[in-house]
């Protein structure tokens, strides 16, 4: 039994390594300075020539600050409207009763099943036709990135299914004393499924931070560059320097790394529910 | 009484209708239609051409060679990230210290931007990279990563795999928990251990999320794209151009808007088709057990 044991810590250490490699590989280059040569053979995982100076030039040269602030503008806008959303819709879909419910339900679940990258042109002339481009302001251009992505299917179904687990008699309680819908659902519902909230929040804030095909399409002014658009951005125009790549890289995932280490017993708990959302 | 309930859901619904229809019914049926007029000519005046962008597709090899592509992808990574992930689930589903430390490790690639972990391997399968250096080292010739046509697409499969598995294993884990540890008894009294084990009760059980995951797993695999993008731009030779990577370069390079909607229709039709094959995986398994 014992060395069944160690056999599974050696398999799970050695996916751990496999796992932090590319990124630690990633931070001993960027902290390599000049003199070092980066392509040594064999390779160099400490670095002899340590340096913060990569990160500093690096920061200089692009504004990623600015990047991680507009990637936290668009996540956090993202996160709030989903929310709202599909709490208001998901709730008369799990308690109400009314015509077209099904049609509603169904037109939501077709959603599921159309990939964004098979719409993206029209949702993009749409975007052009909206004004929500960079070109017109730079409101319009945050509206533009956040708007396409402000409800989703799987939210829906993440807090209806929530909602479906409250026992009506908590509702019919409060409509005896006089509370109207929205009181309900405001003030008694919503509190109520918290931790699903949670999980759709969370998981729709990470979903956001990370997507780099619509705003790669729509973004034109350098202003609004999220991170990965900046990154991937950097990352062509230093491909001969890849020490500045590295650092600028390092510095984009420290953020999320931090919102995912202060969250994670959301992570490994619960995502029975959210692990659904593609 | 009922019409006031009915205007109190609909208020409900409405916000989220209102963008729904804005950005998914309208662009879905716009797709539709633009994949049947021609815009290669002049963009400002396309003319009606009926399924003629189809047939232009289906006769054109380079089309014919995404799909191609996409399916290949498909096959080098779906297979690993349905089985891969629920191997590593069941070893930290079991009785053992520093589980949630090796959760927090292995699922750290999810949470990392797909572009920051392509530039990462991008470093790592540079010429005189890492990855040669252990490759060279074992005795073998270098490898041209993302330079071979021939390996270029493993190496994109590689990545995608490398961000995929934690998110997969913790499906799996929620998955386990529900595994009633009875059935495990019964299985031990029957004489059944370790391997076996698993093959007797948890695999059974948990058949509904192994189907679920393929599906998942399988529709990303079809939409690929950053990996691509960021690693090969669809080069060497157009060894790893997919169908989406297609659908961009048709839509937003060469701007011919029905040839791209036309490919996107027929990627919407094989992405149904997998969700639809879920479906039907799904029932076949509720009248089993």
């Amino acid at each position: 039994m014992k060395i069944k044991n160690i056999f599974t810590h050696l398999i799970l250490i050695l996916i751990c390594i496999i796992s932090l490699i590319p990124f630690l590989w990633l931070l001993s280059t960027a902290l390599k300075g000049r003199s070092e040569n980066i392509f040594a053979y064999p390779p160099i995982f400490i670095p002899q020539d340590f340096t913060l100076d990569n990160f500093k030039e690096v920061l200089k040269l692009v504004p990623i600050i600015k990047y991680v602030i507009n990637s936290f503008i668009v996540a956090a806008s993202t996160v709030i409207l989903n929310v709202i959303l599909s709490a208001l819709a998901a709730y008369p879909l799990a308690r109400m009763e009314f015509k077209g419910k099904k049609t509603a339900f169904f037109a939501i679940l077709a959603t599921i099943m159309v990939p964004f990258q098979t719409i993206m042109l029209p949702i993009y002339i749409i975007t052009l036709k909206l004004h929500l481009v960079d070109s017109y302001s730079t409101f319009a251009g945050f509206l533009g990135m956040i708007m396409p992505f402000a409800v989703n299917a799987f939210g829906i179904f993440l807090l209806r299914q929530a909602f479906l687990t409250i026992p009506k008699e908590i509702e019919e309680s409060a409509v005896i004393d006089g509370c109207n819908s929205f009181q309900i659902f405001f003030k008694l519902l919503l509190p109520m499924i918290k931790p699903s909230v949670a999980l759709l929040a969370i998981f729709t804030f990470i979903g956001s931070w990370g997507e780099f095909l619509w705003p790669s399409i729509v973004l034109t002014n350098e202003k609004l560059y999220t991170l990965p658009v900046g990154i991937n951005n950097l990352s062509s125009a230093f491909s001969s320097d890849y020490r500045l790549v590295a650092a600028g890289s390092i510095i984009s995932i420290v953020p999320i790394v931090i919102f995912f280490l202060a969250l994670q017993k959301y992570f490994i708990s619960g995502t029975t529910e959210g692990a659904v959302k593609g | 009484m009922d019409l006031k309930k009915n205007i109190g859901a609909y208020l409900f619904l409405m916000p989220a209708f209102i963008l729904l229809l804005v950005f998914f019914f309208i662009p879905f049926f716009q797709t539709i239609y633009l994949s049947f007029f021609d815009y290669s000519k002049d963009i400002y005046s396309p003319h009606f051409v009926m399924f003629n962008n189809y047939i232009e597709l289906i006769k054109s090899p380079l089309f014919i060679k995404t799909i191609l592509n996409t399916f290949y992808f498909l096959i080098l990574c779906v297979p690993f990230l349905v089985i891969f992930p629920l191997f590593l689930a069941i070893l930290i589903n079991q009785n053992i210290r520093c589980k949630n430390i090796y959760k927090i490790i292995i699922y750290l690639p999810v949470i990392i931007s797909i572009v920051v972990v392509a530039i990462a391997f991008k470093w790592l399968y540079a010429p005189n990279g890492l990855l040669n250096f252990f490759v060279e080292k074992a005795g073998l010739a270098s490898i041209g990563w993302l330079s071979d046509p021939k390996v270029a697409m493993i190496s994109v499969a590689l990545v995608t795999i490398f961000k995929g598995v934690g998110y997969y294993m913790m499906i799996y884990l929620s998955a386990l928990m529900s595994v009633p540890k009875e059935l495990y008894e019964a299985a031990e009294v029957d004489g059944a251990v370790g391997f076996k084990k698993h093959m007797l009760v948890t695999i059974p059980h948990i058949m509904p999320m192994i189907a679920l995951v393929s599906t998942i797993s399988s529709i990303s695999a079809l939409k690929v794209f950053v990996e691509i993008y960021v690693m090969t731009r669809g080069g060497p030779l157009d060894s790893t151009k997919t169908i989406v990577y297609y659908i961009y370069e048709k839509a937003f390079e060469n701007l011919d808007l029905g040839l791209a909607s036309a490919g996107a229709v027929i990627l919407l039709f094989v992405v149904m088709g997998f969700s639809i094959l879920n479906i039907f995986v799904f029932e076949k398994d509720k009248y089993k057990i």
